[in-house]
């Protein structure tokens, strides 16, 4: 059994959630092979053979591999695939992005959001948004699988190196061109790989008034994520949404500010490892998933916090 | 141009999913199903284009049971011309539901799909990409803006960490994220409308698609409880709890 992991990156740098992915391939069992497919990527073929538990580095470099582009990268997954018994990425926008098409070319189910391996062809993944747990079994020949990168253990770098080789690239395709790409300019991290988020909802009254959790946010080197009410109210932009319809979170801490804990903002949030609420209605539903609630006027208990951090 | 767009019924994103006790599936008798959120800013932007004259015809398609006719005169109500029902009963799983999508894709010859990025039953998110492949046409997956620029089309992207923009060459596959556009609500009139719009209904055995399922589905449980919590007085005990208790900052 060999497995074969799509590495991503940026031509310069490892994405954290491959080594998450490495670790999901070491718990299917089997050798793990891991795929550079970029262009002047050394750095970054270099780094993954650094990755514990990685076997060998297969790398294809080429003009239609820079971007990542999901017709490029599929083709090329499909033509080293056959040695595989499972193809494993991340489920990040990348992986989400050109994984399907690598099944649907080996006409194979494919298997989202895994977050446990139970056998080598029987999965766990949620459903529902989170609100149930579906334990699936694929009788396809070669599994492809996309892993929830909260659910595993980042691998260990820096002991080991594997060895590397280069494999041919697959007929390119022109359909598709890669223009451009905007990249946020902020201090703060990302929402769905936060550790800390820190999300308000309704009852911050105004778009304005998340300055106070950008504060506390900057304190605490948080991302600042808001509930689908905000967002409807026009407080904030709707990349901001944490839940069904938003993004999926799952930070070490969460603190829910001002949000009621509606089932939709729920869904997104409640695989958080600690939860904190912060509300002045003692009823409200938020407080049933808190670990720590607090029943106070928000804009009394945010700055005292942020000034409590100093 | 002519656009094809796909919709899914779903339980309504406001209701929470009870998972049955025997362990089989989500409980779906008796609850209120709607239109996938996603799916519905798909009609949206087809019916946009539409108005905006880039488009000629509208297409809606849906794959399931005969209650898919619910969601696909909602999509009617929107705007949509026309719709295209592929009805049966069994447990259509994402390949099978881009073989299907294709083969309607194959008889309808549109320029553009428009889905959904994924439904929010099954989380899947596989469909648009598997029948752009299946086509072997171009994709673009959550969209945050389309710009149709004679035969290319301009997609920008959300992705991790901002926004990408690819130019994809027609026909191509996008599917539609949260920020594409705000689906507007059906009014009376236009429900009264879509009754008369013409809808068919297919077989996948008449467009020659196996949709036999090839995920066994062993098991669905409930997602492990979050044991009840502590409430704190004040700031002071908060932070020394997720200090000391917690460790998390």
């Amino acid at each position: 059994m060999t497995i074969l992991v799509i590495a991503e990156h940026d031509n310069a740098t490892l994405k954290r959630a491959t080594l998450n992915a490495v670790t999901a391939a070491g718990a299917a069992g089997g050798d793990v092979h891991v795929l550079v497919a970029g262009h002047g990527a050394s750095t970054v073929v270099e780094q993954a053979a650094n990755v514990a538990g990685v076997a060998e580095v297969l790398v294809a470099d080429a003009p239609e591999y820079a971007h990542g582009l999901p017709e490029n990268l599929a083709a090329l997954v499909v033509s080293l695939a056959r040695a595989y018994t499972h193809v494993i990425a991340a489920s990040t926008a990348v992986g989400k992005n050109f994984m399907p098409r690598v099944a649907a070319l080996l006409d194979s189910a494919q298997i989202s959001d895994v977050v446990a391996f139970k056998a080598p062809d029987v999965f766990v993944r949620p459903i529902y948004a989170g609100n149930a747990l579906a334990t699936v079994q694929s009788s396809d020949a070669i599994k492809v699988i996309t892993i929830r990168p909260t659910a595993f253990d980042a691998a260990a770098t820096g002991a080991t190196t594997a060895p590397s080789r280069a494999v041919a690239s697959a007929p390119a395709f022109d359909k598709a061109r890669f223009v451009g790409q905007e990249l946020t300019k902020s201090s703060r991290p990302e929402l769905a790989a936060a550790n800390i988020v820190v999300s308000g909802g309704r009852g911050m009254q105004n778009g304005d008034n998340f300055k106070l959790l950008d504060a506390l946010a900057d304190k605490l080197g948080a991302a600042v994520g808001a509930s689908r009410a905000a967002v409807d109210a026009g407080f904030v932009p709707n990349d901001y949404q944490v839940g069904q319809t938003g993004k999926i979170v799952a930070p070490q801490l969460y603190i829910a500010v001002g949000i009621s804990g509606a089932i939709q903002h729920l869904a997104g949030m409640k695989d958080s490892k600690v939860i904190v609420a912060i509300n002045k209605d003692a009823e409200a539903p938020i407080f049933q998933v808190a670990d720590y609630g607090l029943t106070a006027d928000l804009f009394e208990a945010v700055p005292a916090m942020t000034a409590a951090l100093d | 141009m002519k656009i094809l767009v796909a919709v899914k019924r779903v339980i309504d994103y406001n209701v929470k999913p009870r998972v049955k006790s025997d362990g089989s599936g989500v409980d779906l008798v008796n609850v209120k199903m709607a239109m996938n959120p996603f799916d519905e800013i798909a009609v949206e932007e087809a019916v946009r284009l539409k108005e905006a004259g880039v488009a000629t015809e509208v297409v809606v398609v849906s794959a399931g049971t005969a209650q898919s006719q619910e969601v696909l005169r909602t999509a009617l109500a929107m705007g949509a011309d026309r719709a295209v029902l592929v009805e049966s009963d069994a447990d259509l799983q994402p390949l099978a539901v881009a073989k299907l999508l294709a083969a309607v894709a194959a008889r309808e010859n549109p320029q553009l799909v428009l889905l959904g990025k994924q439904a929010i039953d099954n989380d899947a998110g596989q469909t648009g990409q598997k029948l752009a492949a299946l086509l072997g046409w171009p994709q673009a997956t959550f969209a945050f803006k389309t710009e149709v620029d004679g035969q290319q089309l301009l997609v920008t992207r959300e992705i991790d960490g901002g926004l990408e923009r690819v130019a994809l060459d027609l026909p191509a596959v996008v599917t539609t994220d949260l920020r594409l556009n705000s689906p507007r609500y059906v009014t009376l009139p236009n429900i009264m409308k879509a009754k008369k719009k013409p809808l068919e209904t297919l077989s996948p055995e008449a467009l020659g698609v196996d949709v036999a399922p090839r995920l066994k589905v062993l098991e669905v449980t409930e997602p492990p409880a979050r044991k009840g919590g502590v409430m704190v007085p004040d700031i002071a005990a908060l932070i020394e709890k997720l200090r000391n208790e917690a460790k998390v900052i």
